[in-house]
């Protein structure tokens, strides 16, 4: 506890502004409860004088006003946000108190403190988290957030286990509960006590399910395997369709009072829970396809794509609860419906934009509950203190949670594939922790039929306290204690995800022929299902080309490479960078010239690509990107080709006539003044030539010479055939250039077997081939930039022809055939703010600084 | 359990039993499978494989169904196709799909190599001991033959790209010369270490009626 009391002095700072609000909760005291308190005017002589002179009466035309009650509520609230996040800021920034002690807890204890602080400057608690407020505004975005972001293949594929579990689970701790409670009740335990059977029952339904926005909070710090986190995380998500039912069934039939209960009122309360189940999910199904089919059309409206997201996904939940069905359910699928096709539908800002504030949103309210979960505890009038009823619920509540487990587990293990190991059940049911739905449904109870409510609060807000503080805290340790198999961090490398897609047709395959309806096989009509209609109607045609999973991987691995490519260079600005900045300088150029014959503004383009490029941004129509590339290739390779160069020229101007389009807007430049961002892009982009510059000067120039010669290799491949060379062609690097005799043979003989060197680690820098193949192809058109000044001309110019045997590098350049397109442009501006200051090439055709001039 | 409850009145499983580690049950559903596939036939030829309606849609069919004719997946050290199979050679192909028993976590190892070897061998069409760039594309190429979207090339790419991840991962430097022949089996098992094969490439075999399945 020492720690705890470091966390306080760390609480300092925030609670300074709690006297602040504490003033504004003496305002507002004063105005319900009429009785000034003496020491009020010394606490709030800061505020008031931070706030003006409101205090003085004005009787003439007032220049300045101080109107409080105009803005109360809505600055109460902002206050309250501000406080909690500034709380949860300072928790945060103790990094060795947030390892031991999980958040939450910490954000109740500061809950503690600001309530004591309230407590005791107003004798009264003032703020408590009240059901209205928890279940219309700060919940509903967290559940979202956690169906958004709900991994829907892990999930589904356990969801026979979550529904057991949360199904079957949860009704056992609710009867089970109740019925020992009431049991012991019966047996004296707990005294004078006026609650019946069915309140038991009822109090029993509503601590029984296992809290979402504990169980995230927890388990999110403690990284364990993916099984068990979706079993946990998927119960306490779907078992809220069943204490909704379970809580309104026991509330009506305590209405009705014992006898009035008869078979046909339980039968209708077992149809209620499918009709409420169901019904939520089926509201949540169609708010999601609806989000889904509205951001299909938001093509020229993309800014307010992330709002419908959210108003719909408010909505579902809204209309759920209207209904009386389950409004957890309904925002939970509505959340997992959309996600595919909101995703590939939307601008990648837009996505962005929806995680980043779903986030946001969702941290805020669970912090702003935590901390209201503490703060409610402060207050003298909910407490009644039972002590065999609140012990004995805590350890019921505990026992039966692990025989619950073991006992579905044991089930559950018959029949699965991979059973659910001891350890796992373990954790699974350590993990049942309750949270503030529990305290939620329990103040919304009604006093005048149930006596006790205040003892029932209490308690459920002390099981919420035992769950999340002292099971959070052991949950960390006893995960470690135990050896739970954690959450693998992988990387995703792109032959996983082939094997991984090769594993799923197999298994589909072997369920086909051993006549088998297991769930691959259900996964896989599904999928071809959802493939044939559901993406038809709810995605963008254009999207839906370029959806396949693989490819995506295969194009999000280039990117990471062009970036780390080029920041790479830019840190160590060393020889090695030079050298290839050289030679992507001179692709920009020969590159420049073509773009600029067909679309002069380029440049705008350019700030939108580097955005792009920084964001990680999917290639929104990566078939064609990679087509054009190698186009482009081709078409270097024979630069005096007049007629490919006109087919490149065509292909180049269609490739960014769409890439502009796609990505109009960079995300900063929203003004959609381009020019002005481009002039600033450029102006930094320049700036950072000229540190490279000095750098480069610094050093001799490298041995370039070296690279000279592969540019040679370019071959005068009739166009159709060249496909395949080209791309081994283009890789050479230039380090290895000396090799070329030993390689060339081995080309040749290995024909199509495409021998695979890896070649860029000679370099030690830069190796990254993203960019390689352009240098080569461009090298000959270009090259001289410096090196010109350097003897390199020289040697340029001969080898040239001996090309031809050169040896193509083997497909090791291949992988990056899609990036060079984006991320050489995002070079391109180097290659503006460069050219003036370097020499224009001798040689070469046009000349490459005019066009750069004018975008200058 | 499965075992258990079914009698073992017919003999001839029993030796079966012993090869496949199937239980009586499992094997007894796979025999109706077997006999309704090759028409009540003591074999099944490629030809029944390919009347399967659900198997029509599989991208990577042809690999499957090859598999079912490799005799290096009979566990019998042999090895090249065959041109039809028996039910034992069935079940011993199935068998790599078999769901671990529950100490399996002593023999993790050795069911993890003997699953990837099934996928390695079914990638390795020649034999040889790699899966050469050639083969790989192959692969990725019928993986990818679904989705129109996406043409020749791009599959074509994506293995190299991916065999050139291979190549830096698995060899870490190469001289410049060297030459990266494709990816051996050691190889192979390094790349996917990280996933759990022998945790997923199982099949439930117990279901007993799947009559509208059938064809």
């Amino acid at each position: 506890m020492q720690r705890c009391g470091y966390v306080h002095l760390w609480l300092l700072g925030p609670v300074l502004l709690i006297f602040l609000i504490s003033g504004v909760t003496k305002v507002k005291g004063d105005v319900a409860h009429q009785e000034p308190h003496p020491k009020q005017p010394s606490e709030l002589k800061s505020n008031q004088t931070e706030h003006g002179h409101g205090s003085s009466a004005i009787t003439g035309i007032p220049v300045v006003a101080f109107k409080w009650h105009h803005v109360e509520t809505p600055y109460v609230i902002a206050l309250w946000i501000l406080v909690a996040c500034v709380g949860k800021l300072v928790i945060e920034s103790n990094h060795h108190v947030t390892n031991i002690i999980p958040e939450s807890a910490l954000l109740i204890c500061f809950g503690f403190v600001l309530g004591g602080i309230i407590w005791g400057a107003d004798g009264v608690q003032t703020f408590t988290l009240t059901p209205n407020v928890f279940f219309f505004y700060l919940l509903p975005q967290i559940i979202l957030d956690a169906g958004y972001s709900m991994p829907n293949k892990l999930f589904f594929s356990n969801m026979g286990a979550i529904l057991i579990y949360a199904v079957i689970g949860t009704c056992w701790n609710a009867a089970s509960l109740g019925l020992s409670l009431w049991g012991c009740h019966m047996g004296g335990a707990m005294g004078d006590l006026d609650i019946g059977l069915l309140q038991y029952l009822l109090f029993g339904s509503l601590i029984a399910a296992v809290d979402p926005v504990a169980v995230i909070a927890v388990f999110e710090q403690v990284h364990v395997n993916e099984v068990l986190f979706i079993l946990v995380f998927g119960e306490s998500l779907l078992n809220d369709g069943v204490t909704v039912v379970l809580f309104n069934v026991f509330d009506a039939f305590v209405s009705l009072g014992g006898p009035q209960i008869d078979a046909v009122e339980i039968i209708k309360g077992i149809i209620s829970f499918f009709v409420v189940a169901f019904g939520g999910s089926l509201v949540g199904f169609v708010f999601g396809l609806l989000i889904s089919f509205l951001t299909r059309g938001t093509k020229n409206i993309q800014i307010i794509e992330p709002g419908f997201v959210f108003v719909l996904g408010y909505l579902s939940y809204l209309t759920a609860e209207m209904l009386s069905l389950s409004a957890i359910l309904s925002i939970v699928f509505c959340g997992m419906c959309c996600q595919k096709y909101i995703n590939t539908n939307m601008d990648e800002r837009s996505v962005t934009t929806v995680r980043y504030v779903m986030k946001v949103l969702a941290n805020g309210s669970e912090t702003i509950i935590f901390v209201f979960l503490g703060i409610s505890a402060i207050d003298k009038t909910i407490w009644v203190w039972n002590t065999g009823f609140i012990l004995l619920t805590l350890f019921f509540i505990f026992i039966y949670r692990f025989i619950g487990v073991f006992f579905l587990t044991w089930i559950l293990n018959r029949y699965r594939l991979v059973r659910v190991e001891f350890i796992d059940q373990l954790i699974m049911s350590y993990g049942g922790l309750r949270g503030a739905v529990a305290y939620g449904l329990a103040t919304m109870l009604d006093e005048n039929k149930i006596k006790e409510k205040n003892l029932m609060v209490c308690t459920s807000l002390i099981v919420v306290y035992f769950t999340v503080i002292l099971q959070g805290i052991t949950m960390k340790p006893l995960v470690n204690w135990l050896k739970v198999k954690r959450a693998a961090v992988t990387d995703i490398t792109l032959v996983e995800k082939l094997q991984n897609k090769v594993f799923d047709h197999m298994l589909v395959a072997i369920e086909d022929i051993s006549g088998q309806i297991g769930h691959n096989y259900m996964r896989d009509k599904w999928n071809h299902f959802e493939e044939k209609w559901m993406s038809r109607i709810l995605m963008k045609p254009s999207a839906r080309k370029s959806r396949d999973y693989v490819f995506n991987v295969f194009h999000q691995l280039n990117l990471k490479d062009a970036m780390s490519y080029v920041e790479e260079g830019e840190r160590r600005g060393s020889l090695e960078f030079i050298r290839n900045e050289t030679a992507i300088i001179d692709f920009k150029k020969k590159f420049g010239d073509d773009f600029s014959e067909v679309m002069p503004d380029i440049t705008a383009d350019t700030s939108a690509d580097h955005s792009a490029m920084s964001s990680m941004r999917r290639d929104p129509v990566p078939s064609i990107s990679l087509e054009m590339h190698e186009q482009t290739m081709n078409g270097m390779r024979e630069s005096e080709d007049i007629n490919t160069h006109h087919l490149l020229q065509q292909h180049l101007y269609k490739g960014r006539k769409q890439h502009r389009h796609r990505y109009s807007r960079s995300h900063f430049d929203t003004n959609k003044d381009e020019n002005e961002v481009q002039e600033i892009f450029q102006r930094t982009m320049r700036s950072r030539l000229e540190s490279f510059k000095s750098t480069k000067m610094g050093v001799a120039p490298p041995k370039a010479i070296s690279k000279h010669p592969k540019k040679d290799q370019q071959q005068k491949m009739p166009n159709g055939k060249s496909r395949d060379k080209s791309k081994t062609n283009y890789s050479g690097d230039e380090d290895f250039e000396f090799s070329e005799g030993g390689n060339a043979s081995g080309y040749e003989a290995s024909g199509h077997s495409f021998p695979m060197r890896v070649t860029y680690r000679a370099g030690a820098g830069i190796e990254n081939p993203a960019f390689m193949p352009d240098l080569d192809p461009l090298a000959p058109v270009q090259t001289p930039l410096w090196l010109s000044e350097s003897e390199m001309d020289s040697s340029r110019v001969a080898p040239s022809q001996r090309a031809q045997v050169r040896l193509p590098r083997g497909p090791s350049d291949l992988r990056r055939l899609a990036p060079p397109r984006i991320s050489t442009r995002s070079d391109d501006s180097f290659l503006q703010a460069d050219v003036p200051l370097t020499p224009p090439p001798p040689a070469t055709p046009p000349p490459p600084p005019y066009h750069y001039d004018g975008s200058m | 359990m499965g075992a258990l409850q079914s009698s073992p009145g017919q003999p001839e499983y029993v030796d079966l039993k012993e090869k496949t580690g199937f239980s009586f049950s499992q094997i007894r559903v796979l025999h109706k499978r077997f006999k309704l596939l090759s028409h009540n036939g003591e074999t099944l030829k490629r030809d029944h494989f390919n009347s399967i309606p659900d198997l029509a849609c599989n991208p990577i069919r042809s690999q499957i169904i090859e598999a079912f004719f490799d005799r290096r997946n009979f566990r019998q050290n042999g090895e090249g196709p065959v041109d039809e199979i028996h039910f034992e050679e069935f079940l011993m192909v199935m068998s790599h799909f078999k769901a671990p028993s529950p100490r399996m976590i002593e023999e993790r190892e050795s069911v993890r190599r003997e699953k990837l070897r099934f996928i390695f061998n079914m990638h390795d069409t020649d034999n040889d001991g790699t899966i050469t760039l050639e083969e790989y594309r192959h692969v990725i190429d019928e993986l990818l033959s679904l989705s129109e979207a996406l043409e020749k090339d791009t599959a074509k790419s994506i293995a190299d790209a991916a065999m050139l991840e291979v190549a830096s991962t698995s060899m870490g430097h190469m001289e410049p010369d060297e030459f990266y022949e494709g990816i051996t089996f050691e190889h192979f098992l390094k790349l996917l270490k990280g996933f759990e094969i022998e945790l997923k490439m199982n099949v439930h075999f117990s279901m007993m009626d799947t009559p509208t399945f059938c064809k």
